[in-house]
């Protein structure tokens, strides 16, 4: 929630960027090493593509693009049946060409849908890019030059990086949807195994397109899109993400407040701050002059390629989650269970053995009962199925245990009555206590309610 | 002269030890020694010792042994510099070699030095250099031809047994034809660009240049071919061109058309190629009508799309990583940029580039219907005979006209030859041009070969 | 009778800055008449009915030329390569006076 006095009278507009780098072998468009993080010096995976030497030329990664084109799938996006690479110009010295290779008009992946619990947040795209060279500031002196100067100093080892763009409809609402967005589509992007998505090392990165509109009168009408957008860069996690959105939401109403529109600009996120400033204003809006790269043909996707691709979609966490619950284990557990490979296998195994006991470890595995290593999913079967064999169902049995346990303890009896939490855990332990853990928790719980009432 | 002979007799020759590949080298320099500077035919010269050593290094069978060769100096070399013609370059020693480059070599030809152009491409007369203005052997007031004016003036002047100029909107052809040699513009994609600066990404080709077109044929099948390095080049497998060419082709419908002799064209220059024609039917072949009403539609699309993707292909010159700053851009090459960019910008893209994609659909299916009607289209090469220097650059309009009958074929990919058909009054050579449907090299060699064998004009060569 | 100018002078330095080409005003003066020239050169173009056309973008009918993700260590420069023909450098990289943002 945006806890702030305005949120009745603004809507938060938010649409995301995000910016994945694949953890392909070698580049994009050339078969230089695709590791900059771990390099252990600037500028040693480099070639005359990535380094934009005259005469050099682009050939695609054909992983990279069933990569981006895993992730659109895993978005719920659909796939072009044709695409291009288009050139985006400008200039600045990370980029090499003076043009970054990128898709305009034709993406690989277009139209999906992610969900959140505050409302799906739609897809607007998916494509693909080459990243480009890093910078890096630094005061020193040049040559025979004894003046230190501030220089900028250029490694292009990341130049050429194969590099996911998705970028979202402004359906983002609130810091809390952005978080759980965002989150979400981390994890799905890491099961399928295509990127680390790690915000420290830079493979994964964040813009936000922020805007405010007036609540409208009638709620079922999505108000009009504002006449403003600011962009928001520099984020570099998911709070910074959530926060920028407080700030901007403050920062814009004060704004509207006083009948103006905030100026449509790119700001910085300040962790420093907590807060955005304005970076420099571009005189006139970028003219990136794309047009199709004449040097790369186009890229068809039949619908046996696209099979192959899709043969290669893991399970994803939510498909994953729902495949556990149909076995029978809660959603809570099964929500743990999922980002945790070993407890996955232990299951699996179980399953394999006999999968009506499956509630029963997925409970014993969350709540730490067992240790997956050191107890073989046999031998906790073994153990399982010889508690229950001696177990006591027999309600001739356990109600003379029951009703003398209730008759020893009136105080909790009458704070049962009275509504207090946790008695009835009390009568439970006894019970087990009484029978040495052997009492039937169901049966149990059916002659305790009995009883009590 | 040694060098006057063909590619196959030199090769003949080194195998029998009739003739030393080091008298052919040394003669290759003692023409370059003596005419390069005059006439501005080379921006570098190798090192005469370091070639000869290479020679020794390699063994006679090789396909192309010992012939010396010189690139357009936009071609990535390890052993010289690649200026581009430019300042912008003028200190730049690449670190990888062009694959056309790459495959000569390993081929056994010798590397002799880097030719004179227009700049990046930009002109059809190399005036547009930093390093000089090329002069026209044939009259040295005049221009030389371009862009790869270097290449073909070293042919011509027997600085090198063939040469390897590029053609986007008829580098090659234009100083062939205004040299009194031969060149070939290749399929689009038929050989590799890897290396190759870029003018116009979608119609740079790479060719040979040489004496006959015999010679072409040999040279051919040795740089063409797929290369996985160029998204753009062809798969289509690679003929022997040289041995094909000995095949007379057979009753040939030679397409004329008469939209393209039109009041800009020489009149000299007009019964030549009519002439020509004529002696095509001599040898057997017939002379169809065919429709072409595109020359002028051609001109105006590629002066819309050749600038704009240069525009983009030299936006990586910032004098980062390589090169000096871009201040240095010639006019003539400032004003390509500056139009490019322009058409390429936001409000205009539909307006021009759009349309001239359009244009080149157009044209695309022209030709096509010409084609039905014929094997190979007759087209004259250059409107003009060779300006004065200094003319052409200065008038960027007759500039831009000057590539005429060069622009459809570039726009639409397809392959043309040209060669010597005769010579002007004013004693300066005409060449012609004959133009195939894609990957029909072979047609146009032999048909080239044929025509070789029964004339002479192709044996002359400048007084100097 | 003067013509109505194609392309203004603000038209030109905006295009010198989107291309960025430093030019002095002088040869922004010769650019701009030559400009001029070619833009009435390619207008022709405006006049042809291409309605039914689609645009060719590349004229070699090619599609999915695509290379497998492997390293290619034969074309990898070592730093010193990468290096070579910049004119300043420091500590392996390229560098260029700071943008200051």
């Amino acid at each position: 929630m945006i806890n702030d006095l305005r949120s009745t009278i603004y809507h938060l507009i938010c649409g995301a960027e995000i910016h994945i780098e694949l953890k392909t072998k070698s580049k994009m468009f050339c078969g230089c090493k695709n590791d900059p993080f771990h390099a252990d010096k600037p500028n040693i995976y480099t070639c005359p593509v990535c380094l934009g030497m005259p005469g050099a030329l682009p050939v695609p990664n054909k992983k990279a693009i069933e990569d981006c084109i895993l992730i659109g799938l895993a978005l719920g996006c659909q796939i072009a049946k044709v695409s291009k690479f288009d050139r985006k110009h400008y200039f600045y010295p990370d980029l090499p060409k003076g043009y970054q290779i990128s898709q305009y008009d034709e993406p690989f992946c277009f139209g999906g849908s992610v969900d959140t619990s505050f409302g799906p947040v739609q897809i607007t795209r998916v494509h693909m890019e080459e990243d480009t060279a890093k910078l890096q500031h630094a005061n020193i002196t040049v040559g025979a030059d004894p003046c230190v100067r501030p220089m900028s100093l250029i490694d292009f080892n990341r130049s050429g990086v194969p590099l996911v763009e998705i970028v979202t409809e402004p359906d983002i609402k609130s810091p809390e949807q952005a978080k759980e967005f965002l989150k979400k589509v981390r994890d799905i992007v890491r099961t399928l195994g295509v990127s680390d998505c790690d915000m420290e090392k830079g493979s994964m990165r964040l813009e936000a397109n922020i805007s405010l509109a007036p609540v409208g009168a009638n709620p079922c009408i999505r108000p009009q899109l504002p006449n403003y957008k600011v962009e928001v860069k520099n984020i570099n996690s998911f709070r910074y993400f959530a926060n920028s959105l407080t700030t901007e939401f403050a920062r814009h109403s004060k704004i509207l407040d006083r009948g103006e529109t905030p100026v449509q600009e790119t700001r910085g996120y300040r962790a420093d701050l907590g807060t955005t400033v304005s970076q420099r204003v571009k005189e006139d809006a970028a003219d990136y002059r794309y047009f199709p790269d004449p040097d790369i043909p186009p890229i068809v996707i039949s619908d046996e390629w696209l099979s192959q691709i899709k043969s290669r979609l893991p399970k994803l966490p939510s498909a994953k989650i729902d495949t556990l619950i149909a076995l029978g284990i809660s959603e809570s557990a099964a929500k743990i269970i999922v980002t945790n490979q070993v407890m996955m296998e232990y299951i699996d195994q179980v399953k394999t053995i006999n999968p009506k006991y499956l509630e029963s470890v997925a409970k014993d595995l969350v709540n730490k009962k067992i240790d997956p290593a050191k107890l073989a999913p046999s031998d906790y079967i073994k153990g399982l199925e010889s508690r229950l064999a001696s177990q006591i169902s027999d309600e001739s049995v356990l109600k003379p245990i029951i009703e003398k346990i209730i008759a020893d303890n009136p105080s909790v009896v009458s704070d049962f009555k009275s509504g207090k939490q946790n008695t009835l855990g009390f009568f439970v332990g006894a019970v087990m206590k009484a029978t040495h853990g052997q009492a039937d928790p169901g049966i149990t719980n059916k002659l305790l309610h009995d009883l009590l009432h | 002269m040694l060098l006057d002979k063909s590619l196959k007799e030199l090769l003949a020759g080194y195998r029998n030890k009739s003739i030393d590949p080091v008298d052919v080298i040394n003669e290759a320099y003692a023409q370059i020694t003596k005419y390069s500077t005059d006439l501005n035919v080379l921006i570098s010269v190798r090192d005469k010792q370091e070639a000869l050593q290479q020679l020794r290094s390699l063994s006679p069978s090789l396909p192309l042994y010992g012939l010396p060769y010189i690139l357009k100096d936009s071609y990535s070399t390890t052993e010289l510099r690649t200026t581009c013609a430019s300042k912008i370059l003028d200190n730049y020693f690449p670190v990888y070699d062009a694959t056309v480059h790459q495959k000569l070599k390993a081929a056994g030809a010798i590397l002799l030095g880097k030719g004179n152009m227009d700049a990046w491409g930009h002109g059809a007369s190399t005036e547009n250099s930093d390093f000089g203005m090329g002069k026209n052997p044939w009259d040295p007031t005049r221009v030389v031809g371009g862009s790869s004016g270097g290449p073909a003036a070293a042919v011509a002047t027997r600085m090198c047994a063939f040469a390897i100029g590029e053609d986007t909107g008829g580098s090659i052809r234009n100083p062939a034809a205004w040299n009194n040699i031969s060149g070939l513009r290749v399929t689009y994609g038929r050989v590799s660009r890897y290396g190759c600066v870029a003018y116009a990404s979608s119609m740079d080709t790479v060719g040979p240049l040489g004496k006959t077109a015999e010679d072409l044929g040999v040279i051919l099948s040795v740089i063409a071919g797929p290369d996985k390095y160029d998204a753009t080049s062809a798969p289509n497998p690679v003929p022997d061109y040289s041995q094909l060419l000995s095949k007379k082709p057979q009753h040939l419908k030679i397409g004329i058309a008469s939209e393209m002799f039109g009041p800009g064209l020489d009149k000299e220059i007009s019964a030549n190629t009519k002439a020509f024609a004529d002696k095509l039917s001599d040898l057997g072949h017939e002379i169809v009508d065919i429709s072409l009403p595109i020359a002028e539609i051609s001109d105006a699309a590629y002066y819309i799309l050749a600038p704009s993707e240069t525009s983009s292909n030299l936006s990586r010159y910032d004098g980062i990583r390589y090169g000096n700053m871009r201040e240095l851009f010639t006019q003539e090459t400032m004003r390509r940029i500056m139009v490019g960019t322009y058409e390429l910008s936001s409000g205009y893209y539909d307006a021009y580039y759009r349309k001239a994609l359009k244009i080149r659909t157009l044209l695309i299916k022209t030709f096509q219907k010409a084609f039905d009607k014929c094997d190979v289209i007759l087209l004259p090469e250059n409107p003009i005979m060779p300006p004065k220097l200094g003319d052409l650059i200065s008038d960027p309009l007759a500039n831009m006209l000057a590539d005429l009958y060069n622009t459809p074929v570039s726009l639409i990919g397809s392959p043309a030859l040209v060669i010597p058909s005769g010579f002007h009054k004013n004693g300066l050579p005409i060449g012609v041009q004959l133009v195939g449907k894609k990957f029909a090299e072979e047609l146009l060699l032999a048909l080239g070969h044929e025509y070789q064998q029964a004339t002479d004009w192709h044996t002359r060569s400048p007084k100097l | 009778m003067t013509k109505t100018k194609l392309i203004t002078t603000a038209d030109i330095k905006h295009l010198a800055k989107l291309a960025n080409l430093p030019l002095s005003p002088e040869r922004l003066t010769q650019l701009a008449s030559q400009i001029e020239t070619t833009f009435e050169y390619i207008q022709t173009t405006q006049n042809t009915d291409t309605s039914k056309y689609l645009e060719t973008n590349q004229v070699n009918e090619l599609s999915n030329i695509l290379r497998e993700d492997i390293v290619d260590d034969s074309h990898t420069f070592t730093q010193e390569q990468a290096l070579q023909n910049a004119k300043q450098t420091h500590n392996g990289y390229f560098i260029v006076p700071a943008i200051l943002e």
